[in-house]
Order: structure tokens, then C-alpha cells, then sequence
């Protein structure tokens, strides 16, 4: 058959032909091999554009299309569709990235940018000419999603997908669920309790039906590919009985070990055997073995004499389970930045520096102090400095804005202001970034309350004899250096990625962004899915973000699962391996390359020859590369595609 | 004129061809003496593919992929990591600089580090001046 390709120059407006002479490039295209039409279009993406294709396709009954364009990542399923749409194989095209790998990097260099974007087209066009039209694979899905962390992200996206009928694994590092929601006091701008509007939420995935709730677990390992994961989770030992545990607490109010209590920052106590907190989902005690004395020294034993259900184990194991799922929604949260990062403050140092996590632990009912603000010395404090932006937006520590930080200082002093208005409360920043539904008002109401806002943070803090904090601060807006005697001074710290970050990026191949973040795959259009199939991100974990916005991102990043799995099947790239049995030799160095096991060895004419597994294969291509017979080859990548390519790319233009 | 080394590279889909293109969104310049050719796994990249391109008179070759335990197929990339230490003693009894052919790990969030791979090539190449196949290029 004829080989009839249409070639479409994009401008992506002035993006591309503001660098690229299309009208050249499209010109030149003309004259290629094969070609029997080729156009430039003002934005090829937009409906008019396809429109303009589909009528080619027909009018001059093309069987190839290349599009030079943005990046294939971007658009390539948009104009496989296209094609689709008018009849051809969504195979038959092949894109030319002339915007990301030629005109935004090469602005500078007009001519030179054209020529490189000729050579592209050449390329392609010299690679549609070999394509060859591919049935797109077919295969089964898990209708079941696995969610890692249970913060206010993963708990709404498990909520969401269980609801919505898919069978959820939500799995939770610590023992119990809530994430830092869990440790605030109230939360801006409305001022609502966040254990009211948390605690029935964790309630309710610990009760819902379509629910597994894996706590104290680990993500181990994850295998597999979209709608067919299989994933290790590592259970670790409470060494206390789930069943029988009734959370009464007996066992810790016979426990003599105390420690510092992480969940309110180290400002109380817990025992070795413990709740994280009295509202913790699951309500099931956990023997803190780094702590427990009959763990360390092989005596006590209490909390066993104690507990009136026999809950304690001290036999029990950590364990692995597997389970199989479609999806996977990453929702681990963040860190705070350690405030001992930048010892000038004090922080670490002087009793009466804290950081505003802490400050929501004293301001909570359910605190350290009943909720009274107390400086270390057990008063009310008259006076209290927020210092913001600690460790954030500062390229020593983190160049990125944690932008929460303002909002929290706004919502703590309004909890000082509004239990004790005497209090003189400032508040020293860079800038007040206070964008969001209601938060610039929230902002004009603490105006208006007295607390005062100093333009401008401190370099060091000193403490006086008397256990006052001193610091001087230039105030910008009045251009005058302030000195400021405090009895607290609170040190808004920045939200960082933590060290699960790395683990979880490498077992599920997904990228993290230059500042540890997870990458989405697109920061527009795509912005809670991974570059890798079946994977999403919510919640802090892929940047800071309030408890509102982290709630729609989890509810997208369901619904995103939701769609994947719900027709039972996924379509996956039918750009698979496969062999020619007349070259093989059977000598099996394909076998041992795949990494999926996906080829087999079959009889072929008597003979042991190497067969590809389609619905195993992944496409990489190890095997095609390996086969020293070359008796492979993968579809969409062949070796006559690959290899017109470089030569395409080599030649000098018009030859 | 004036000699430009042309450089064929083939950047695995998952990390190192995102790397470029987040150097595209970035705006972050590097020479246009590079030329891509897309291929899912750098562990498709055939030792025959270098050969050929330097045959056909291209000055470097860039084989790019995900930085090595990322692999999105696993382990193709120390696949990668294998030939290209074969190739590079192949190269030096054909005659060709080694230093023509590079492997480099280059993760999708790493559009600064692509930009400074390639413009750190481009100028090597330059030093090392043409190919010297270029000129007794023959048809494969
Ligand atoms: C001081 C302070 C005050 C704030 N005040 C407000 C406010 O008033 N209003 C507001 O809207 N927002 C506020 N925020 C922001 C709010 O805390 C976040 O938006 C919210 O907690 C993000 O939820 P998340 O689920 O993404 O993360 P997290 O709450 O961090 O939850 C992540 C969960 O994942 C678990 N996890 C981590 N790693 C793993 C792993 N490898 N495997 C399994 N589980 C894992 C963690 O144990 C945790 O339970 C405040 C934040 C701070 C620091
Ligand atoms: S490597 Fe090639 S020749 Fe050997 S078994 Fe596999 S396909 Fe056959
Ligand atoms: S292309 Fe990759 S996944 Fe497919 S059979 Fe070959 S080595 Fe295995």
C-alpha cells in the first residue's frame, strides 16, 4: 500500500512559532518522502485543528500523521484520538516535540532552532513511514485501590473509593490514623474544632464495610503494573491483640515506663504501652518496644498482670500480607522543619521558644495543659512573638513556601488574643500570604483585634536572666530597628518531605520534584496522577498544602482511581516484544533480561523457541537489545523505525 | 563553516526524556546540536544503534536513562550500564574515541542537570573535534 502521511506544523500560538519558522518547517515537510500534505495550525490541539486533520485524513486518504507539536507526554493520546476519530489506527502517528526539546530551550537561536525542528520532522516522518497499525491491549483489572498514610488525605480518598463501592487498603505507618490534623487545636479561617470534624471520619473508615485498615504497617513492597499491583505490607507486632484489646488502658496505668509523648511534641508523657491518643482509630494499645522494660530487660510485665482480656502478646511478629490492587494513592503527609536547623533562634536552647505544632498541643483541650498557653514556667504569657517562615523560603534550609505558615500564626493568635486580649501578641514576617476562601479577612480581623505585624524577622534570639526572650527585628514598613522583650516567642516552622519519601518513590517508580516532593505528571492538567500508571498523590506529600485543599486533591485523586478502575479493564499500550521463531535460536538470553518473566520458551516446528507473553510484557525492550540472533523485535520501537530515525536525524537538511 | 558536533541521543521515555522536557518548561538553554530519538527503556538502545550513528557521521552519542535502582522496567537501565562499558572497549579498537559516547542518569525532576549534560557534551565534542568516521561514512 501507498504511503500517504500528513504533517502538521503547530504554533502553539507564538511557543513554538514565536522561535520556529513553521511555515518553513512545514514547507520543507512538504518535500519529503511519503508526504502528500503538510500544513501549519495555530493550535493543533484545539477542536479546529483536529478538525483540520480529520478532513485530511480523508480528503487525501492519509495513512500516516505527524505532528509536530509539544511534547508527546502531553498530547500524543489527544491526536491518537483523532486519528481514531477519523477512521485511522491510533497507531499510525508520530510526534515531533518541537515546543519543550526545541523552541523553549533554544530561543535564543532562531535559525538553528528551525533547522533542529526540520530534522525532527524529518525523523518522524521517516519513522511514520514504518509504523504499522497495533490493536490496543485489553486487560482485567483489581477493583480495589491501595491508599499509603492515613492523614485527613488518605482517610477522605479511602472514604471516597469505599463509598463509591472498590474495595480500599488503607494503610497507616503509625498506630493510629489522623495524621498532624489529629495534634491541631482549631483550624483556620472558621475556627472549627479539628478533632469534631476528624474524629467521625476516622470512625467511620474504621467501621466502613469496603475497608481494610491496616495501622502500624508498612508498605514493603509493590510489583506489578496499572490495575494489577501486587503489594507487600509489613504488619508490625503490637504485641498487644486487636481482638481482644478493648482499650480500656488498664495496661498503661500499670506501666512504670514513661517517655516523651511524640503526639504532643515531647510536651508530656506516655507510657511504653500506649494509645498515640484517647480518640486513636484503632482504640488498640501498642507496645512501644524501643521503651518497654521486659522488651529491654526481660522483666516487668505488668500491663500483662493488668490487663483484664489477656490482650498483651509478647510472642507476637511483624508479618507480611499481600494484596492485589488496581490503584495506589500515595497520601504520607509531610514533616515539620526542625527548628534546631537555625540555633540562633533558641530553639532547643531556651524553654520558652516552641514551634507552632507545639503551640497547637498547649492551645488543645486535649493537651499538655488543658489548653491554657503556659510558659515553661507555668504562667500566662503577656506577651508572645510569632516568628514565620522558619527554615522556609530561605535557599540555606528550604527555598519553598510551606503556605500554611501564615494562616496557622493568624489562627494561633486569634486563640490568644481571644482567651486573653491584654496579651500583646506580634507577629514578625516576610510577606503575609493570606490567599485562599476567607483568609485575607481572617487576616484584616487579627488587624483589628491588635495583634501587631512587623515587617521584617529577627537573625537571633537571646534570653535575659529573668527567662525573657529578647530579640531586635527591622521593621520595613517604618524602616526602624525594633527591639522586642517576650515571654514566648513561637517559631512557625516550614512542612518538608520525610525520609519515606525516597523509599516509596524507588518501589513505586514515581519521581519526586528537586525539592522531595512527588511529581505529578503534569502540574496543570494532571495534578494528582504519577507519571506511572494507577499511582496518585494527595495530600502534603506532593506539596504543602491546607486541610481544605488536601481534601479536594484526595477526593480528585479517588475519583481519578475510581475512573481507571471502573470499567473492570484497562487499555494498556499494545507496544509489546515479539519474536520471530524462524531466527530464534533458543538460546534464552531474552528469558533471563525480562524483568516481568513475560517471555516463555514454546515449541515452534519441533523446536524450543522463544514466545512473548503479551499480557506480561511491558514494552521496555531489554530483550530486543539482548537477542543476539535478532530475532526480536518491539512494536511501535522496531529496528528499521529506530535506525531511519538516526539516519533522518544526521542527514543535512535537503538530502 | 565552521564545525558543529551533532549528537544523537536516546532518552528513556520515563525519566531522562521528562528530564528534557522539564528543562523545555524550565526555559533552561542548552546547544541545539542535540537531536532525540524517544525509546521507553534506555535498555532498548542496541550497541548497533551507536555504531550506526557514528558511522553516519554523527559526533557523540547520548544514551540517557533513569538513574540506576529507578528503572521504570526494574533494572534495564544496568542493563544499559553493562553494554555501554562493552561498547566503550569496542569503540577504541575501531578507533573511535570513547569520550564519543556517554551514558549519563538523568531523572524526570532533573531538567537542570539535562541542559548541563548536553552543553557539557556538546563541548567536549567540540575539542575532540569531527568524528573521524564522518568523512568514510558508509551505508549500513
Ligand atoms: C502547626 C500547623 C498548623 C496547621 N493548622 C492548619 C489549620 O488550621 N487549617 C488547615 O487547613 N491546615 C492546617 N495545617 C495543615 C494540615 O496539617 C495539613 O494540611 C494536613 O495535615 C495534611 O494532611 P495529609 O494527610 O496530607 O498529611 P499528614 O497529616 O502528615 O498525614 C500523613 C499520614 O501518613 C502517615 N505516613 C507517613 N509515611 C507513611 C508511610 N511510609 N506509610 C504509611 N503511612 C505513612 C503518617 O503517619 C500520617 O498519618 C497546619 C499544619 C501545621 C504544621
Ligand atoms: S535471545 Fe533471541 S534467540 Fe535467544 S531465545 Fe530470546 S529471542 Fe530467541
Ligand atoms: S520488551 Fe521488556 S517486558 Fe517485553 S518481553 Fe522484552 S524484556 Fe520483557
Amino acid at each position: 500500500m501507498e504511503i500517504r502521511v500528513g504533517v502538521y506544523v503547530c504554533h502553539c500560538g507564538t511557543n513554538i512559532a514565536g522561535v520556529v519558522d513553521v511555515e518553513e518547517v512545514a514547507r520543507y515537510a512538504a518535500t519529503l518522502p511519503g508526504v502528500v500534505v503538510a500544513r501549519n495550525i495555530m493550535y493543533t490541539c484545539s477542536d479546529q485543528g483536529q478538525g483540520v486533520i480529520r478532513e485530511d485524513i480523508k480528503k487525501y486518504n492519509l495513512n500516516r500523521v505527524v505532528i509536530a507539536a509539544c511534547s508527546p507526554k502531553m498530547h500524543e493520546s489527544t491526536f491518537r484520538k483523532t486519528l481514531e476519530s477519523a477512521g485511522l489506527n491510533p497507531y499510525l502517528l508520530e510526534v515531533a516535540n518541537i515546543r519543550e526539546q526545541v523552541s523553549w530551550v533554544h530561543f535564543r537561536e532562531k535559525e538553528k532552532a528551525t533547522e533542529k525542528a526540520k530534522a525532527l520532522v524529518r525523523a518522524a516522518v521517516a519513522k511514520a513511514r514504518l509504523l504499522e497499525p497495533l490493536e490496543k491491549k485489553i486487560v482485567p483489572v483489581e477493583r480495589s485501590v491501595l491508599v499509603i498514610g492515613g492523614g485527613i488525605a488518605g482517610i477522605q480518598a479511602a472514604l471516597d473509593l469505599a463509598d463509591a463501592g472498590l474495595k480500599v487498603y488503607l494503610v497507616e505507618k503509625s498506630p493510629s490514623l489522623g495524621g498532624h490534623m489529629a495534634q491541631l487545636n482549631k483550624t483556620f479561617p472558621t475556627i472549627d474544632c479539628a478533632a469534631c470534624i476528624l474524629t467521625p471520619k476516622m470512625v467511620d473508615v474504621a467501621k466502613h464495610p469496603n475497608i481494610t485498615l491496616l495501622t502500624y504497617s508498612e508498605v514493603v513492597r509493590v510489583e506489578g503494573y496499572v490495575g494489577n499491583f501486587e503489594v507487600t505490607v509489613l504488619r508490625r507486632a503490637r504485641y498487644v491483640n486487636e481482638k481482644l484489646c478493648a482499650g480500656c488502658g488498664a495496661c498503661a496505668d500499670a506501666c512504670p515506663r514513661k517517655v516523651p509523648n511524640e503526639f504532643d511534641v515531647g510536651l508530656s508523657k506516655r507510657k511504653a504501652i500506649y494509645v498515640p491518643f484517647p480518640q486513636a482509630v484503632p482504640l488498640k494499645y501498642t507496645v512501644d518496644p524501643v521503651n518497654c522494660l521486659y522488651m529491654k530487660y526481660g522483666r516487668c510485665k505488668l500491663c500483662v498482670e493488668a490487663c483484664p482480656r489477656g490482650a498483651i502478646d509478647f510472642n507476637q511478629k511483624d508479618e507480611e500480607v499481600k494484596i492485589r490492587v488496581g490503584a495506589i494513592i500515595v497520601a504520607v503527609g509531610f514533616k515539620t522543619f526542625d527548628a534546631r536547623r537555625v540555633p540562633q533562634l533558641g530553639y532547643g536552647k531556651y524553654k520558652n521558644v516552641i514551634t507552632g505544632l507545639e503551640l497547637e498541643r498547649l492551645s488543645s483541650a486535649s493537651g499538655p495543659t488543658g489548653g491554657a498557653i503556659l510558659t515553661s514556667s507555668g504562667k500566662k504569657p503577656e506577651s508572645v512573638a510569632f516568628i514565620q517562615c522558619v527554615g522556609s523560603r530561605d535557599l540555606k534550609y528550604n527555598g519553598w513556601c510551606c503556605k500554611i505558615g501564615c494562616m496557622a500564626t493568624l489562627k494561633q493568635a486569634f486563640l490568644i488574643k481571644e482567651e486573653s486580649p491584654e496579651t500583646e501578641v506580634y507577629v514578625c514576617y516576610i510577606d503575609m500570604r493570606t490567599a485562599g476562601k476567607g483568609y485575607e479577612e481572617f487576616y484584616r480581623r487579627l488587624r483589628d483585634m491588635g495583634v501587631r505585624f512587623i515587617h521584617g524577622v529577627p537573625s537571633e534570639i537571646l534570653e535575659d536572666v529573668d527567662g525573657k526572650l529578647r530579640f531586635k527585628v527591622f521593621d520595613q514598613t517604618v524602616g526602624r530597628l525594633l527591639e522586642l522583650r517576650v515571654d514566648m516567642v513561637v517559631l512557625q516552622t516550614g512542612l518538608e518531605p520525610t525520609e519515606d519519601f525516597e523509599k516509596l518513590r524507588k518501589m513505586l517508580n514515581v519521581s519526586l520534584n528537586s525539592e522531595g516532593f512527588f511529581m505529578e505528571a503534569h502540574p496543570k492538567l494532571q495534578p494528582v496522577e504519577a507519571s506511572t500508571r494507577g499511582v496518585f498523590f494527595a495530600g502534603c506529600c506532593h506539596s504543602p498544602k491546607d486541610i481544605a485543599e488536601t481534601v479536594a486533591q484526595a477526593s480528585a485523586a479517588a475519583a481519578k482511581a475510581l475512573a481507571l478502575l471502573s470499567k473492570g479493564v484497562v487499555e494498556v499500550e499494545p507496544l509489546v516484544a515479539s519474536v520471530n521463531p524462524e531466527i530464534c535460536s533458543g538460546c534464552e538470553v531474552c528469558v533471563g533480561v525480562c524483568p516481568y518473566k513475560a517471555i516463555r520458551l514454546a515449541e515452534h516446528e519441533g523446536r524450543k523457541r522463544a514466545k512473548v507473553v503479551d499480557a506480561l510484557c511491558q514494552g521496555c525492550g531489554a530483550c530486543v537489545a539482548a537477542c543476539p540472533s535478532n530475532a526480536l523485535e518491539l512494536k511501535g520501537f522496531t529496528e528499521k523505525q529506530i535506525l531511519a530515525q538516526i539516519k533522518a536525524l544526521i542527514s543535512e537538511v535537503g538530502t | 563553516m565552521s564545525y558543529e558536533p551533532l549528537v544523537i541521543a536516546f532518552l528513556c521515555f520515563w525519566c531522562s526524556y521528562s528530564g528534557a522536557d522539564l528543562a523545555g518548561m524550565s526555559r533552561m538553554e542548552y546547544p541545539a546540536n542535540i537531536r532525540v530519538i524517544k525509546v521507553m527503556c534506555s535498555s532498548r538502545v542496541d550497541p548497533t544503534h551507536v555504531l550506526y550513528a557514528l558511522k553516519n557521521g554523527a559526533d557523540g552519542v547520548l544514551i540517557s536513562g533513569c538513574h540506576p535502582g529507578d528503572c521504570h522496567y526494574v533494572n534495564g537501565n544496568y542493563r544499559t550500564q553493562r553494554r555501554a562499558a562493552l561498547l566503550g572497549e569496542m569503540l577504541k579498537q575501531l578507533g573511535i574515541e570513547p569520550e564519543r559516547v556517554r551514558v549519563e542518569w538523568v531523572s524526570a525532576s532533573e531538567g537542570e542537570k539535562f541542559a548541563r549534560i548536553v552543553s557539557d557534551f556538546v563541548e567536549e565534542l567540540r575539542k575532540l573535534g569531527p568524528n573521524p568516521l564522518k568523512k568514510e561514512s558508509v551505508e549500513v
